[in-house]
């Protein structure tokens, strides 16, 4: 007992100048997440609380383990970083503890938008946010006397101006890497067309109409100006392909702009002249071709109350204020007061700013990813009409929603 | 042996067997007749940084009372398996129904998610295994014909591909491939054509994976070889050259005929390894091109929503293709042990 109190002592005498000192829980917490800079920094600021045992597993394979992670009782981890799409898995498992006591006990002063709410219930606090946004080289529109694109239809003019110029031959980039990556590119472009996923209220999927075809349809427009193997690119291999110079225009995640422009992996003529622009429009709509993200935490629900509440307080102190400093501050769209905007972070401003539609939230939508990323690229390499692709997709999209339960 | 000792002798692997394969296997069969519970979805209002709207959620309330009451979820039997994302029993009798000749049956089979991974799988298999075995047989003879002195290098330069983890060898051919690695470039510049690319083309997608397959899987053919041609007997070989047999008929006559028993066993591994394809499609991102049964697996349980009934589905689908493949060596095999 005497010795544990000399550590703490201590402990708080190192800290005494810092702004960590604050930090005080009773509990142990062990955290689970994604694997990029600012997550790190989230991570890292959690642990330093002091009186309880802090762990993470940060890990570009999260979503596999976090269900089975906080399954357990008591969980494995008392708390699981995500976005907007993969907080549905968990809470499908109902393995995330709503918030509402210990926000009304310990985080008044938690800013009232970082709540993540459902149904009245505090499931996440959001610290983050991210969305896909233009990105092109100034320069190369410059000199070929184009302004900055606001559609697809732009893009694909400048790209063609680009080519003829015989500055690049594919100078259009996209991740479109197939699973995933590729669904993704086809939510965005949907929703600027103003497509709905679902019958409303009901899990029953309807993409394959009009919007879908003409949305399939600008995606295969685009690929003709991408690099021949775009169904195996994923967002880094489309970022190298930048910072190669081969790639002079593209659409891009917020929370990568930072690596492009920054002074490593590219000549000075690339890096200096990489420019962000606001998200695209397509087909004249007005709502942007692409889906808001936010990252938040959440605290598992099968952990005791102990552990609750230090889980609770460490990573409101790892998402508090105090966490930004020069070197922490570029790496996100921080949703976090005293947070000042960098030019990387214009697009995602801009996205905000536009309207952008948030990526659905809804239990069963996952599953109809899937099924996009499985089914559009046989469209893409011209195997097959693009109602036969998105008729795949519903019927694989209904297959599995009709074994997990959602349909009938 | 007496039977005694003989049981005490493998009751250590007997249970291992029991609790790490047969257990495991009966637990998958069991998932894949039942489904989840039917979810009970709510309409709610969801509030995140962009503003609220109205969204649908489960409600977990009634939802638990539907666990607490069937654990397993909703008995299904054989739906699962004969769902479109499976066996795909009535898309596959509308399909047989509307197509005009074989030739277009089978090219929509192929746009059924089980039919497109077998026939990559069949074809990958039965490409790959008498491939591994010729090579592997042709580089053991040349290796034991090498001088003494080079023989321990080529050895180890022979077996390289083997030691290193499929994951890495496929990535570094992935990037060898790319339009602007060496090989991809290489291509380009033999045919003539710049826009030639590996990763955008079907059919040399399905070649490189299986050229890759050979590449990593011949080591294990030659070691085995290798292991054989050591015990080949040196009085008949010596016989076969008193007679005049040249070196090829003393392989025809006296090698061959020696190493058959270990070309079934390498034939068994190679089926079971080359039937269960996964990490290429993985490395080369050759999901668009190929995939495989093992990849609908691994894709089942990544997604965002998991499904585990439809990846058990897949597993006893291709445990049984194992089997399959795998009883006419087994047949052979158990009529020659009886004969003895």
């Amino acid at each position: 007992m005497f010795l544990r109190h000399v550590a703490l002592a201590s402990s708080l005498a190192l800290m005494a100048g810092s702004a960590y000192a604050d930090c005080q829980i009773s509990g142990n917490v062990s955290i689970v997440g994604n694997e990029f800079p600012a997550i790190h920094t989230v991570a890292k600021n959690a642990a330093a609380c002091t009186g309880g045992e802090v762990k993470s597993n940060l890990t570009a394979d999260h979503q596999k383990i976090n269900v089975d992670g906080m399954s357990g009782n008591p969980a494995e981890y008392t708390s699981a970083i995500i976005a907007n799409s993969s907080i549905v898995a968990l809470m499908n498992e109902d393995l995330v503890r709503p918030l509402n006591d210990l926000v009304a006990e310990y985080g008044q002063d938690i800013p009232k938008n970082q709540l993540i709410s459902i149904d009245g219930n505090i499931m996440a606090v959001a610290f983050m946010a991210n969305a896909q946004t233009l990105a092109y080289r100034k320069d190369v529109l410059a000199e070929i006397g184009v302004d900055v694109p606001s559609t697809y239809e732009e893009v694909l003019e400048a790209a063609e101006k680009i080519r003829a110029a015989g500055i690049s031959q594919y100078p259009v980039g996209s991740a479109y890497k197939a699973g995933w990556n590729l669904a993704q590119e086809f939510t965005n472009m949907y929703i600027g067309h103003g497509g709905e996923f679902y019958k409303p209220g009901t899990p029953e999927v309807a993409i394959n109409n009009a919007q879908g075809v003409a949305a399939l349809n600008m995606m295969k427009a685009l690929t003709e100006y991408m690099n021949p193997d775009f169904l195996t690119h994923d967002s880094n291999a489309t970022g190298a392909e930048m910072e190669a110079g081969n790639v002079m225009i593209m659409n891009m995640w917020g929370s990568r702009m930072g690596a492009l422009m920054d002074d490593e992996g590219a000549e000075e003529q690339v890096y200096s002249n990489i420019t962000v622009g606001g998200p695209l429009t397509v087909a004249g709509g007005s709502t942007p071709a692409s889906t808001l993200w936010w990252d938040g935490w959440t605290v598992a629900k099968n952990v005791s109350d102990e552990d609750a509440v230090a889980t609770f307080l460490a990573m409101k102190h790892g998402t508090s204020p105090a966490i930004l400093d020069d070197e922490t501050m570029s790496q996100a769209v921080w949703m976090i007061e005293g947070y000042t905007p960098a030019p990387v972070n214009d697009g995602v401003f801009a996205a905000i700013a536009a309207g952008t539609t948030s990526y659905p939230m809804l239990p069963y939508h996952g599953l109809l990813h899937t099924a996009l990323g499985d089914n559009l690229a046989d469209f893409l390499l011209g195997k097959e009409s693009a109602e036969q692709a998105l008729a795949d997709a519903e019927a694989a999209y209904t297959a599995a929603a009709t074994e997990k339960g959602f349909l009938q | 042996m007496k039977h005694k000792s003989f049981f005490w002798f493998v009751l250590p692997s007997a249970v291992a067997m029991m609790l790490f394969i047969f257990f495991p296997i009966i637990s998958v069969i069991v998932q894949s007749f039942h489904v989840e519970h039917e979810q009970v979805i709510r309409i709610v209002e969801t509030c995140d940084l962009f503003g609220c709207k109205e969204s649908t959620a489960i409600d977990q309330e009634a939802t638990a009372a539907l666990r607490a009451e069937a654990p397993l979820g909703q008995f299904a039997g054989l739906t699962t398996y004969l769902d479109r994302n499976h066996l795909a029993v009535s898309e596959v009798g509308a399909t047989w129904n509307n197509s005009n000749g074989l030739r277009d049956f089978g090219g929509q089979m192929l746009n059924l998610p089980f039919y497109k991974a077998i026939g990559f799988t069949l074809t990958y298999t039965f490409v790959v295994t008498p491939l591994v075995i010729i090579l592997g047989f042709v580089i053991a003879v040349a290796v034991n014909g090498a001088a003494k002195m080079l023989r321990g290098p080529l050895i180890f330069f022979s077996l390289l591909p083997m030691m290193i983890t499929p994951l890495v060898g496929a990535l570094i051919l992935f990037w060898m491939v790319d339009a602007r690695g060496i090989i991809g470039a290489t291509l380009q510049y033999l045919a003539g054509d710049p826009d030639l690319s590996v990763k955008a083309s079907t059919p040399l997608m399905w070649i490189m994976l299986m050229v890759y397959g050979v590449w990593h899987s011949a080591p294990f053919a030659f070691i085995v070889y290798y292991a054989g041609l050591q015990s080949v007997n040196q009085d008949t070989l010596e016989a076969a050259r008193v007679d005049g047999a040249n070196r090829w008929l003393q392989i025809r006559h006296v090698v061959i005929p020696h190493l058959v028993p270990l070309t079934t066993f390498i034939a068994l591994m190679q089926l079971m390894d080359n039937f269960r394809v996964f990490e290429p499609i993985v490395s080369f991102a050759a999901n668009a091109h190929a995939t495989s049964l093992s990849w609908s697996i691994f894709n089942d349980l990544g997604g965002e929503t998991r499904q585990l009934s439809s990846a058990a589905a897949t597993s006893v689908l291709t445990i049984i293709g194992v089997a399959i493949l795998l009883s006419p060596v087994l047949v052979r095999t158990w009529r020659e042990f009886d004969r003895k």
